[in-house]
Formats: C-alpha cells, structure tokens, sequence
C-alpha cells in the first residue's frame, strides 16, 4: 500500500544537514520523494512552501532500537500509538525489538510487522528476527527464513544471550548470511535479580545491585566470539566506560563489532533514580558519573556508532511498585533528539555528527536505504528548531506510554514538522 | 520541635537535634512505662494501624504496646503475600486504609522503599518498620537510645557493626545514625556480606573480625539467614561461626566494658555465642527490647504532633 503522497512541498531558506550534505537553502518534495535540493530553487506551480528561520531539515530518524506494544502487550503501547510519538520525534524509520508475545521468530511475523508499519502510513517498521525461539535463548530460530521475510538483524531484545556456546553458533551461522548478532550485554549471572548499578547509592537505597562489570564481561567474551567466528557482533545500549574501551580497541583491531547508545546513558546518570523512582528504573541500569561522561564523548569520537531510543513502553502499573519490582524500561521516541542535542548545546558533539548517529549510521547498520538526502530517494524527512525550548512532562508526551525517564527535563530542540514519503504526518 | 517530617521513613537525611529529640523524648518514656503509669489522653481517638507484609511478631507487639499505651485504636492487618499474588498492589491498600481514614500507620515490607510508596498515596503519617534491605529507623533509635543510657553519651564511641550487614536494614539505619552523631562506625564481616562500596557511607570495613573488633566501645551482631548458605553467600553456618560468630575470646579484642548488642531474634552459634548472649555484665539485648516500646512511643508521640499542625 503507497499512501498519498500529499502535495509538492517546498523547504526554503533552511538549513539542509545530513550525511555529505550542510547548506543552506531550498528542498523540493514531489510524487513523494526528493526532486531536488541547493542552494537556491525555483517554486513550482502549487507546491506548499515551507520556510522556518533557523530550521534544520534533515533525513527521517532512524531509530534503530524500540520495543513496541505489539504483538502482546497492546495495554502498554498499539503500534498506532508508537507511530504518534515516533512522528512526533521525528522518526520515519523504527526498527523494532523481537522479545514481544509471540517473540518475532516466524517469517510470517516478520511479514506482520512489516504491514503493520505501512498500515500507519507514517512509520516504516523494520523488524528484528530473534536468534533464538521464543528468544528463550536455548536453540536458533529460523535465521535465514527470517531474513528472507525481511528482517534487518538478529536480537533477543532485552534478552541477554547468556550461553557462550550458542553465541558462538549464532555469530557463525549469522555470518553465512552476511548479517549482525545484536547483544544485549549484560552477564544474566551476574545481573540477574539487580535492579540498580552496584556501589554506594545502591548500598544506601538497600538495592540488589548490578556491577558495571556485568557489561563488559560480556562484552569481551563477544569480540572474542566475533573474533572467532568472523561474524558481526552489536552491542546495544553500551553504558559503562570499560565496555566502550573494549570496543574502541576491537575496531582498531579491525574485528567487525559495532554499537549504541540510548539517550538516558549520555544524559542521566544514577542519581536519577533518587528515593525510588521507578520511571529511572532501566535495563541496563543508569550508571555512575563517570560512565555516563565516557559514553558522551564515545559519541563524539566514533566509537558508538548510533544513537537509539532504546524505547520501551510500559503501563503505570508496570512501574507503581517497589522498586526492585517494577518493570524497567523508559519511553524514548518523543525525547530522542532533543535529549541527543543536548549533547550539541554542550558543546560535546557537533551538530552534523549528532544527525549522523540518528539518521544515516543506524540506516547503514540496518542494510537500508534510509537516512539521507539525494535526489530520488523517499522524502522521508524531520525539520526541527534546534534551540526552541520545551519540557519533557510525563502525562503529556505523545503516544500512549508515559514511563519516560525525563520528567521535568527542559530540552532544546523542538520538532516542527515530519513527512513520511513527501506526505506531512506531524506538525 | 526539632523532628519536621510527616513521616520516618528513614534515618537517612535526619539531623541530629531531630534525633536528640526522638531519644530525649524516648527516655522519658522510659521513666513512665517503668513508672507503672499511662498516657492514655496522648492518643485518644486516633486510629494506629500495623501493616505487615512480613511476619514479625516482636516489632508488631512493640508497636502495638506503644499504641496502646499512649490510648489510640490500634489495628493489626497482616497482608500474606498470597493476597499480594492475587493481585492486590500496594496502592490497591492504600486506597483501603485512606477509606478507613487511619491516622498513624506502620509498615513492614520485604521491598525497599515500599514504605516511601505508600507514603505518597496514603494520608496518615507513615511509619518504617522495615523495609526490604534499605532502613529499620525505629531499630536504630531504640539502639541508640540503650547505648546513651549505659555510656552516658554517643558521641566519640567506637561501635563495630558484625555480619550480615549485606541484607541488612538494621546495619543501614545505624550506620546511618551513629556516623551523623559522631561516631566510630566499622562494619565487619566475610566480604560476601559486606554492600558494595559501604565505606562511602562513612564507616571502615574489616574481614578480620579481630582487627574490627580492636578498641570497640559496641559490638553489634546482626542475624544471619539460612537462605544466605543457600545461596553460596557462605559456606556453611560451622564456618562463619568460626571466623565471625561472637564468642568470648573475639570480644575480647573489644574494651572491657564493651556491650553487646543483637536485634533479635538471635542464632545462637551461628552468629552468636550463648555465653556471650546471656551475660549481664555484656549483654544489653534484653534492654534493647524495652528501649524499643519507649522509642515508638516517642515517634508516634511526635509524628501524630506534626499531623496536627498540618490541620
């Protein structure tokens, strides 16, 4: 199904950033995708125009880590609703997590989700495959079948892949297919039963803890495993320092290792969570100072290769408990650039890499045509203000889940406008 | 009045004249209860409920007896965790207890912060029995309170906190209490046992129950669970006995006016030995439980006074 693609739009006078492109002047939308774009353009007959004084227009979001509510736990999020709040993020592009109920370890699911995203007419969902069934993470699920139906990479979710045995099988018969293995890492031994970082703020709030080393445990043990295998290892939502130094020194290495980072990990550390606040309440969980200095500047020197939202929708329900027994997991489509500017406005990343991990870097981890400007590819577009400011209230953020981490938070950044294949479906 | 909270959730954050007035308040309660006499007007028409997700029948009793005492209506609901299975949540409670318009209530959770949850829904002024593995403040007033009648002060003792300090909310709240009144805190135990990064909280920590022991004016046992061997936290009950069970010959390491305390209910020759646990030149556990009837009077005295001031 090709929704309409809504009228000749024309962006004028703004700033046009993305990968290879930093000018400013004029776009032309028509029949939905990209005619042309420079410097100055002339105004076709009947085409909207669209003129914003400091606006930046860049490519469509492309988040590349977000569980959706679908299929399973539709009274936390629909895929309706994730649509809303990704437009109004900025996001076009979404690729969503394996771990729902039932787990995405059918072709046929696959197939679904797909549809279900052009059904939205604002959202391209691009699904994960599980690695293993059920994402039990005990025997493989179907890969090459899974890939056929067209899944973008392997995942287990939130599900670290605890076995080094089927890691191993995964990266290697992954690789047959020249696809990823995205981790979750976190040593389930190590974690498991944690709710909050281990040191003395844990100790203070009497909370199980979970040591930093748990994540670089196990990531040392899969660039060991890539190394052995030849196959591509991801690590999702990378939080601690050491884990990072681990990946900086594999890619010198030349060992096929990737990762990202989500919002909550450059932005807040572990105070956030204060006298039990459970909408902090992560997986990995929010860490120490330190850490989250030493992921802010992995954005800027390349080692974390793109930004997530590592979106993950919960009820009130799920979260009005203690809070060991809370569910973890924060909101992120609506906040996901603005908390990522923020990272510009202090001066930590310049702008033009900041769209980069957003847009075309998780497009080209992800094998798909996304995340750019050129002539002929689908206007899939975000124009935003980047220093009109507004403030993240729980309760009145787009969509139907609620649980974002930062409540209260003021962010400069503020999404004007979303367009979806030339069509505006936001602002 | 020092004391300004609505409720006591933790020690935690409490200033010291908020403490002194808790323990001067305390002693003399003390000097009533021994007095044989009540105060039954202090409390008359208002409504105490203990909520106990945990069984514990000492601390429930000694807040029951406080209650009474000072003349309020005290209810005891116990909330099995099979209620809590069937999906009752802590608020669905809290909604409850509004209902039944409660003025002063009392929790005791196995979650940490499940007391400061119900604080924020609830009316009455919300008192922590414990939680989880977070604070018992009421432990740690009738604590102090037993250390500043014997030694005359609290200021400058060195008190030596041994064993589970891990999963302990009795350790927490003391160690909490005692650095902010200016003493010599250390924590002792197997390093399996010992929360991460406890010195950050003010305190020194030894393995060597010896070394911890050096010089001590207090020596606080806690109570080790059988689940902790279970789980691998320690080889067995023989073992930890050996190296940090309290027997005469460790206290010895302690001056010789040393108390030794326990909350109860103790693990005779796991964690402690008899003939340390019984002696009356030593031992002040008993006192402790007396101490903890005048300690909730004085906190439900003192919380229903800043209920009132609110209205």
């Amino acid at each position: 199904m090709t929704p309409d693609p809504g009228p000749d739009t024309l962006f004028t006078g703004v700033r046009l950033l993305a990968e290879g492109v930093d000018l400013v002047g004029d776009l032309l939308v028509q029949g939905g995708r990209i005619a042309d774009f420079g410097p100055s353009l002339g105004r076709p007959e009947g085409a909207v125009v669209v003129a914003e004084d400091g606006a930046v227009l860049c490519p469509g979001l492309v988040d590349m880590r977000a569980a959706l509510g679908e299929p399973g736990y539709e009274y936390r999020e629909t895929i309706a609703s994730a649509a809303e709040a990704a437009a109004a993020g900025g996001i076009t592009t979404l690729a969503a997590l394996p771990d729902s109920q039932p787990a995405i370890d059918d072709p046929a699911l696959v197939r679904l989700l797909r549809a279900r995203g052009e059904e939205t007419g604002s959202l391209t969902i691009v699904p994960y495959g599980a690695v293993t069934r059920g994402c039990r993470g005990e025997e493989l699920a179907e890969l090459g079948l899974l890939l056929e139906a067209g899944a973008a990479a392997f995942s287990d979710g939130t599900r670290a892949i605890g076995s080094a045995r089927l890691m191993r099988l995964a990266l290697s018969y992954a690789r047959g297919f020249g696809m990823r293995v995205i981790q979750h890492p976190e040593d389930p031994s190590l974690a498991g039963g944690g709710a909050a970082t281990e040191g003395d703020l844990a100790t203070r709030l009497g909370l199980p803890g979970i040591p930093a080393a748990a994540e670089a445990i196990l990531v040392a043990r899969d660039i060991r495993l890539a190394e052995l295998t030849g196959g591509s290892v991801h690590f999702a939502h990378v939080s601690t320092a050491e884990a990072l130094e681990l990946i900086r020194r594999a890619k010198a290495a030349g060992v096929a290792v990737t990762c990202d980072t989500a919002p909550p990990y450059f932005d807040l550390n572990e105070t956030a969570i204060g006298d039990f606040r459970t909408y902090a309440k992560l997986s990995p969980p929010l860490r120490k100072e330190a850490d989250r200095a030493a992921v802010a500047a992995a954005l800027a020197d390349g080692t974390i290769d793109a930004v997530a939202s590592d979106h993950q929708p919960r009820d009130a329900d799920d979260k009005r408990l203690p809070f060991a027994q809370a569910a973890p997991g924060g909101v992120g489509l609506a906040t996901l650039l603005g908390v990522t500017l923020a990272q510009v406005h202090n001066g930590t990343v310049p702008l033009p890499t900041a769209i980069a991990l957003l847009t075309a870097r998780p497009a080209a981890l992800l094998g798909i045509e996304a995340g750019r400007l050129a002539n002929g590819a689908p206007a899939d577009l975000c124009l935003f203000h980047p220093e009109r400011i507004w403030q993240v209230e729980a309760g009145e953020l787009p969509g139907k889940a609620q649980n974002t981490p930062f409540d209260g938070r003021a962010l400069e950044g503020v999404v004007l406008g979303t367009w979806k294949a030339g069509r505006r479906v936001f602002g | 009045m020092s004391y300004r909270q609505k409720h006591l959730l933790a020690i935690e954050g409490l200033e010291p004249p908020a403490i002194a007035h808790l323990l001067d308040l305390a002693e003399s309660y003390v000097l009533l209860n021994r007095s044989g006499r009540t105060q039954r007007d202090l409390l008359r028409g208002r409504t105490l409920i203990n909520l106990f997700f945990e069984d514990s029948t000492r601390t429930r009793t000694s807040f029951e007896l406080a209650g009474k005492r000072l003349g309020a209506d005290v209810i005891n609901m116990s909330v099995s965790t099979s209620s809590v299975n069937k999906g009752e949540t802590l608020l669905d409670t809290a909604w409850t207890l509004n209902a039944m318009h409660c003025d002063l209530l009392v929790v005791r959770h196995g979650e940490s912060g499940a007391p400061a949850l119900l604080a924020q829904k609830v009316d009455a002024a919300v008192i922590n029995a414990g939680d989880g593995t977070h604070e018992h403040p009421t432990q740690a007033l009738l604590d102090a309170l037993t250390i500043r009648r014997r030694k005359g002060r609290i200021e400058g003792l060195a008190v030596a906190i041994c064993g589970d300090v891990l999963h302990s909310r009795v350790a927490r709240s003391n160690i909490h209490l005692l650095t902010t009144l200016g003493c010599d805190v250390r924590v002792v135990g197997p390093a399996t046992l010992l929360p991460a990064e406890v010195e950050r909280l003010g305190v020194r920590a030894f393995h060597d129950m010896r070394a911890g022991l050096e010089g001590a004016d207090i020596v606080m046992m806690l109570r080790l669970q059988k689940e902790r061997m279970a789980r691998g936290l320690v080889p067995s009950a023989r073992e930890y006995f050996r190296f940090w069970g309290l027997d005469a010959e460790k206290l010895g390491y302690a001056k010789k006016d040393a108390l030794v305390m326990h909350p109860g209910p103790m693990n005779r020759g796991v964690e402690i030995d008899s003939e340390v646990a019984d002696d009356p030149a030593r031992s002040v556990i008993k006192e402790q439980v007396e101490m903890g009837v005048a300690v909730r009077m004085a906190v439900l005295d003192t919380l229903s006074r800043s209920g009132r001031n609110d209205a």
